[in-house]
């Protein structure tokens, strides 16, 4: 496949590989943000690759693990109402609320379904005129535009049944708070290259001001977190700290306009919670007044479906990068995909779960 | 730690019952733990490891003995010196009718394949069919005009059935449950516990065809593609296999949870481990661009027309010729070994060198965006 | 949180006043919002999030990068002693 292909290039790879392992003179710190690249760097093993030249830890840059508590348990309340068709995308259907999760709500007759793109879910509302279709909308920056789309749609099409249960968080707030932090290690960051697709580039040229710590915009196939690697080391032994992009041929430097365009119409900037980590300021975003009709939490009562979190978790220093999962007392013992403790070990890109999936052999438990 | 919602009610969710809610969070820091499932999952029907718990806690237990606790996917008696291969198996598949069949082709096929794994010539099928209320009778007559086909093709005859019809809602359509009666070759003795260090493992063709081609047309998911269901009779290319070579320790065929799940099954049945070449597992275009689109990994997608071989070292040649030369395995090919190393693990060795372990999943696979 | 892929623009129509069409993934077609890409035109390759393109996948940029960095292997080749090595420890 064109555009992929070429990206998975063993030769290149070891190049690569072997570039970084000559040119770093100290295991440098850096995290990756987006699970996708998460994913990746896991599944074809590339800190294998790269040996003790760099030290890779994983950050909070899965929507699944840091979709707060209260959320989950919204859409299971959403999904147990006998009018409602909840309608998700199949990674959240495992991730575990306060007491249950909605895939056991689905087997309790709950009505729950999996689609791919939000224009399905808009879709069923459309064939379905008599059912209350509540769209579980999570995401980072990448999907808001398709969500942003799907409201305007049923705007379009005067839909008096489509809600959606809107929680967007926000990537630039959340290093800000890790980079923020005393216990801090992280040296540099691979920025998510989708994301900033959609936002472009400037919100990490501010960090970077801010911070005096590279980043590198960074795509998402083997070769291309590779060469951010590369990009950050060569630029932490001559102690440089920009922004940079490595994945051009998707990110311009302004981003994708028209889908900013879109999101600033329906959506805003609000404070969110995240899962283990708890309150950022201005790190998520909320539907506007005028598209308050879509909003499920104004048109269902869910005012009394609360959770807590701890204040501290083992979760938060994982997602943060303080600690590698294999550094937790559950990981792989109490803490497994099938029963999972924490959503890092839910979505197969939360860290805890690709280490548990794909790593655990290199590690005795 | 404790959980509250805001009327106040508790739900206690951790051994470590703290009195203060908002210390002491060292010994014991994660959210809440599930409390263990009360209920029947869709996952306890995927072929993974849910499935595999409900046989150790649910099945087993109750009415274990030593014929079916080998769990192989037939089971083998003995009859008057004859021995016979028996299976049950039941098919529910939405859609009802999809590219490359129907539930009634894959159902016959499914049983046929199920014997043919233990090394047994397919002889009889009996069939019971669970009808939904409202089910178009045009539907029906499709889908046994399918079965007729299936088994005529194969040389098997339907000797059995029956009927029963439940209330609208209670079944997607049609379910069929079959049981299949062969008999099993001279000489030959196949099972899951019989891989060993050394041997080889081959597939018979492209994986990932039949789920692809299912996804396809679900609701949610949609998206076109020429890919179709590679539902087939397998045991003309079992025979041909069998015949070619005596060395064949264990057959498999890779329906739900894919090729993972069954080479986790046999792994841990043998008490060895696994290394598969990543640059070897064949899939088609079409199969890995819905891959990608939908975040799904092949090996765990099901399959219907495939099957899985260990093989010793020394006839493994022969093996993939004789797959070969068969239509149903033109695109057979070795896809790694069995190692005495990480026992019960499969692992992968990735193009860049490195490796990976292909676990058995939990659950179905579901499409993802992250 | 960003699963996309490349894939080839084979059709574009405009339904309900919102641009879209056909894209294809290595062999499966699928239709996909083309609104946030008004440039895109047939042949090109997008990347597509959850049914939206968010990009079209810039040519130059991809030959560039690429040809460097078949450029910097091949330099690598020369400084090494021996070549390039494979997978370490």
């Amino acid at each position: 496949m064109k555009y992929l292909d070429e990206y998975r290039d063993v030769k290149i790879a070891h190049k690569l590989a072997a570039e970084i392992r000559r040119r770093s003179t100290r295991p440098w710190v850096l995290m990756e943000i987006c699970g996708g690249q998460t994913h990746t760097l896991m599944r074809y093993g590339i800190d294998d690759l790269l040996g003790d030249s760099v030290q890779l830890v994983h950050g909070p840059g899965c929507p699944v693990c840091v979709t707060p508590l209260e959320m989950i348990d919204r859409a299971i309340a959403l999904a147990r109402r006998p009018d409602v068709t909840l309608v998700s995308y199949g990674d959240m259907l495992r991730v575990p609320g306060s007491e249950t999760d909605l895939f056991h709500v689905k087997a309790e007759g709950g009505d729950v379904r999996v689609v791919y793109s939000p224009t399905d879910a808009v879709q069923l509302a459309r064939t379905q005129p008599g059912r209350q279709v509540v769209f579980f909308a999570i995401g980072f920056e990448t999907t808001a535009p398709a969500h942003a789309m799907a409201v305007l749609q049923a705007e379009r099409l005067q839909l008096q049944n489509f809600t959606l249960l809107v929680s967007h968080v926000l990537v630039p707030p959340a290093i800000r708070t890790l980079l923020g932090s005393p216990k801090n290690r992280v040296q540099g960051f691979i920025a998510p290259g989708h994301v900033c697709t959609v936002v472009g580039v400037r919100d990490y040229e501010e960090l970077v001001h801010e911070f005096h710590v590279p980043i590198v915009v960074g795509g998402f196939e083997p070769i291309d977190l590779l060469e951010a690697i590369h990009m950050l080391v060569t630029q932490l032994e001559e102690g440089r700290a920009e922004v940079e992009n490595q994945y051009s041929r998707s990110v311009q430097y302004e981003g994708n306009q028209p889908a900013q365009k879109a999101v600033a119409l329906v959506f805003e900037v609000s404070d969110r919670k995240w899962r283990g980590i708890g309150s950022i300021p201005e790190s998520g975003l909320q539907l506007k007044e005028r598209f308050a009709g879509f909003d499920a939490e104004r048109r269902f009562d869910l005012a009394d479906v609360r959770a807590e979190e701890p204040t501290e978790c083992i979760s938060a220093e994982v997602l943060l990068g303080l600690k590698k999962p294999t550094d937790c007392p559950a990981f792989g013992t109490r803490c497994t995909p099938e029963k999972p403790l924490g959503a890092p070990m839910v979505s197969s890109e939360g860290a805890c779960a690709a280490y548990y999936q794909y790593r655990r052999h290199l590690v005795t438990l | 730690m404790r959980r509250t919602t805001n009327t106040g009610v508790i739900s206690l969710h951790s051994e470590l019952v703290s009195n203060d809610e908002t210390k002491d969070l060292t010994a014991f820091s994660c959210p809440v733990p599930l409390p263990a499932g009360e209920r029947i999952l869709l996952g306890h029907g995927s072929g993974g490891k849910l499935s595999a718990d409900l046989l150790q806690d649910v099945f087993l237990p109750a009415i274990g003995n030593p014929v079916l606790n080998r769990l192989e996917d037939q089971a083998i008696v003995t009859l008057n010196g004859a021995r016979l291969a028996i299976t049950t198996d039941s098919f529910v598949v939405k859609p009802l009718i999809f590219r490359g069949g129907d539930v009634g082709s894959l159902a016959v096929h499914g049983t046929i394949n199920d014997l043919a794994m233990g090394g047994a010539k397919p002889l009889w099928l009996s069939v019971a069919f669970i009808l939904e209320e409202g089910l178009p009778i045009e539907t029906l007559r499709r889908v046994v005009a399918s079965m007729r086909d299936a088994a005529a093709n194969a040389g098997v005859q339907i000797v059995a059935g029956d009927t029963k019809v439940v209330e609208k809602g209670s079944a997607d359509g049609i379910f069929i449950n079959t049981t299949g009666i062969g008999l099993v070759r001279e000489g030959v003795t196949l099972s899951a516990t019989q891989a060993r260090p050394g041997d080889s493992i081959l597939v018979s063709g492209m994986l990932g065809d039949h789920g692809i081609a299912i996804l396809a047309e679900r609701e949610g998911i949609q998206f076109e593609t020429a890919v179709q269901s590679d539902s087939a009779p397998l045991h003309a290319l079992v025979a041909s296999l069998l015949e070619a070579t005596h060395d064949v320790r264990c057959l498999r065929d890779p329906t739900r949870g894919g090729l993972s799940s069954t080479l986790n099954e046999i792994a841990a049945s043998s008490g060895v481990g696994m290394e598969l070449l990543e640059t070897s597992i064949p899939v088609r275009e079409e199969v890995r661009g819905a891959c990608e689109m939908l975040g799904l990994d092949p090996l765990y997608v099901a399959n219907e027309g495939k099957l899985v071989a260990i093989v010793a070292p020394d006839s493994a040649e022969t093996a993939l010729r004789a797959l070969q030369n068969h239509p149903l395995g033109k695109d057979a090919c070795i896809i790694g070994g069995v190692t005495a190393e990480h026992p019960r693990m499969v692992v992968m060795r990735t193009p860049f060198g490195t490796t990976r372990i292909v676990d058995m999943l939990a659950g179905d696979q579901l499409p993802r965006i992250c | 949180m960003c699963l996309a892929i490349p894939g080839k623009v084979s059709q574009i129509e405009v339904q309900d006043g919102v641009r879209c069409g056909r894209v294809q993934f290595g062999g499966i077609t699928r239709h996909a919002c083309l609104d946030f890409v008004p440039e895109v035109n047939v042949g090109d390759y997008v990347m597509v999030h959850v049914g939206f393109a968010i990009s079209v996948v810039d040519k130059d940029e991809a030959e560039r990068t690429y040809a460097l960095l078949e450029t910097m292997g091949v330099l690598a080749d020369e400084l090494a002693p021996g070549g390039a090595d494979s997978t370490p420890s």
